[in-house]
């Protein structure tokens, strides 16, 4: 098979992509904030809901309902992994990091350091066509959190 | 004397096109021939847009450099010769789909000529067009009719028809298969109703619906019919007068002509009846600061200066079309579109939709991959060199109907080669395997 495919679609990815982390939403039972995000990508009908909890300052739980291709069902399992547990203004600053890696068409390759198993996903910005793909879970958490800020 | 045997070009129509001749086809466009992604090209993307053969790029080139100037306006020589250009292109479409010049008005596109008719029926609606508007006429206690597999081209101008005049919407159902349910239509298709606007073939399903079978229902009504032929003027043999339809909307791009350019076909009688859509210059005969006279069609539709080049190489198209022959190319697609559904449905966990292996189709197949994402699908293919469409195919009712919200579609035309879709088959068998797919 292809190198560019395998680049692409790496095993972390696939796993996420069948194991899919954070799936199925969670009332909320404690205390904190609850701020809930709809997105859709009406060029191939994917969509997620994505729900937090922030309590304290902290994303205490992170879930989500979602429909789509491989890149945005593991991006959001991922993204359930990394952001569970951390401060709101340190899963803020990743979502710009992640951001910055899959708009730069290649460019600018993930930190591992920072961003994790996300950072599997370097490999989708340089297919313009699938960024959305890989962002629609992270633009979800974003306005989630805003939301629950409110 | 030497025995010559005689050239391809000399075998009589109706023989069957074959590989052999494809390949001479394929010579005839020149993007057939180059890579992607490192492959050859498999183009099997015609149904979202055909490729171009040199013919109708070198008419596109030839008018700019020879001939551009404005047509029907300007007594010079080449206003002159690109007006004989323009209106001969207007005669080949039209003659390709045996209707009258004066009866097909050039739009930008399908969707264009969709949104003139429900546009015309607003201005009626708005008492435009004065007594003779009267069929156009639509409001309140009025039905628009449709289906359900239809195009959002063919969904959303009469939606909006609808909401603006306070006619009512209805559509023909689809059975789990995708294939028009007609027991109930008489239920739908009313008195009340004033235009059934449906597909030829479908996009998504590759079914041919039953045109007389529908016409007869709307004709017994008294209801107008609009024919989206989009997926079927470039693939089979399509006569207005035989189909008996009140309008046909056909795209350019999709016939091997360029993008920027499509028709509407409409009876004369109707046409010169209806109010107009767009409005401005060179659609009138007198005009005060009041008001204005409006020419005969289709002029009095052709507001404003045209797609003049685009027009005069989609007649190039319709000739290279007639040149090879409909019913051959209906043919050879019907074979590939057997082939591609036979293929597809002896892979493991791929759900073709629309008509089973063994009913007619035309060569296009849209399926569901278990376990794999329809753009997953298309990015592995592609990484192949094998070009196909995913998503909705701007069929979201039909698809959500059908239980799914996108699918992968590979849709042929002339230029393809049975070896094509054998490596496209091929390929989709490893798309399971590769995503891991349960």
């Amino acid at each position: 098979m292809a190198t560019n495919l395998e680049q692409l679609y790496q095993q972390i990815i696939l796993d996420h992509a069948r194991e899919r982390h954070g799936s199925g939403l969670l009332e909320k039972t404690g205390p904190g904030s609850v701020g809930e995000s709809h997105q859709l990508n009406p060029v191939c009908g994917d969509e997620i809901t994505l729900r937090t909890v922030v309590d304290g300052g902290t994303v205490a739980s992170l879930s989500w309902d979602g429909a789509g291709c491989a890149i945005s069902m593991a991006s959001a399992s991922v993204l359930t992994d990394l952001m569970e547990g951390l401060e709101r203004d340190e899963a803020v600053r990743l979502i710009d990091a992640f951001r910055e890696v899959m708009r730069s068409r290649g460019t600018i390759p993930a930190d591992e350091e920072v961003l994790g198993d996300a950072a599997a996903f370097s490999g989708v910005s340089r297919y313009p066509a699938r960024v959305k793909c890989a962002m629609l879970a992270w633009v979800a958490l974003e306005e989630s959190l805003l939301a629950a800020n409110s | 004397m030497a025995v010559v045997s005689p050239p391809v070009t000399l075998l009589p129509a109706e023989a069957p096109l074959a590989n052999a001749e494809v390949l001479r086809i394929r010579n005839d466009f020149p993007i057939l021939g180059t890579e992607v992604n490192g492959r050859p090209l498999v183009y099997l993307d015609s149904g979202a847009t055909s490729q171009n053969p040199v013919s109708v790029l070198e008419a596109e080139q030839e008018f700019y450099e020879q001939r551009n100037a404005a047509v029907h306006r300007g007594a010079h020589t080449l206003a002159v010769e690109a007006t004989d250009a323009y209106e001969a292109a207007r005669a080949a479409v039209a003659g390709f789909i045996n209707a009258r010049p004066d009866e097909l008005v050039w739009t930008s596109n399908a969707t264009e000529a969709i949104n003139l008719v429900a546009y015309a029926m607003s201005n009626a609606a708005a008492g435009r067009g004065g007594a003779q508007a009267e069929r156009f006429r639509v409001g309140p206690g009025d039905t628009i009719v449709v289906t359900e597999m239809e195009h959002h081209a063919n969904l959303i101008p009469w939606q909006e028809l609808a909401a603006r005049t306070g006619a009512e919407l209805r559509f023909l159902p689809v059975d789990d298969e995708g294939a028009l349910r007609l027991e109930g239509a008489t239920g739908v298709i009313t008195p009340a109703t004033k235009i059934l606007a449906f597909t030829h073939a479908s996009n998504v399903l590759g079914t041919i619906n039953p045109v007389a079978e529908l016409v007869r229902l709307a004709k017994e009504v008294g209801a107008l019919t609009l024919l989206d032929a989009c997926q079927s003027v470039p693939h089979l043999p399509v006569d207005v007068k035989a189909l008996d339809v009140d309008f046909l909307v056909l795209s350019g791009h999709k016939m091997l002509g360029p993008t920027g350019i499509g028709a509407l076909y409409g009876r004369s009688e109707l046409l010169n009846a209806m109010p107009p859509f767009l409005t401005g210059g060179s659609m009138i005969t007198t005009v005060t600061m009041e008001r204005a006279e409006y020419l005969p069609a289709p002029n009095r539709f052709e507001a404003g200066t045209q797609r003049i080049s685009q027009a005069i190489a989609l007649g190039a198209a319709a000739n290279y079309l007639s040149e090879t022959g409909m019913h051959r190319i209906e043919a050879w697609e019907g074979e590939l579109g057997a082939r591609l559904v036979e293929g597809l449905t002896a892979i493991e966990g791929i759900r073709v939709l629309g008509p089973r292996a063994g009913l007619p189709r035309i060569g296009l197949a849209a399926f569901d991959v278990a376990g794999v994402h329809a753009h997953d699908v298309g990015q592995f293919l592609d990484e192949q060199g094998i070009a196909v469409r995913v998503g909705h195919h701007c069929a979201q009712p039909l698809h959500r109907r059908l239980g799914l919200t996108a699918t992968t579609r590979a849709s042929t035309y002339l230029y393809n080669t049975t070896d094509e879709v054998d490596f496209f088959l091929e390929a989709v068998a490893g798309v399971r395997p590769f995503f891991g797919a349960r």
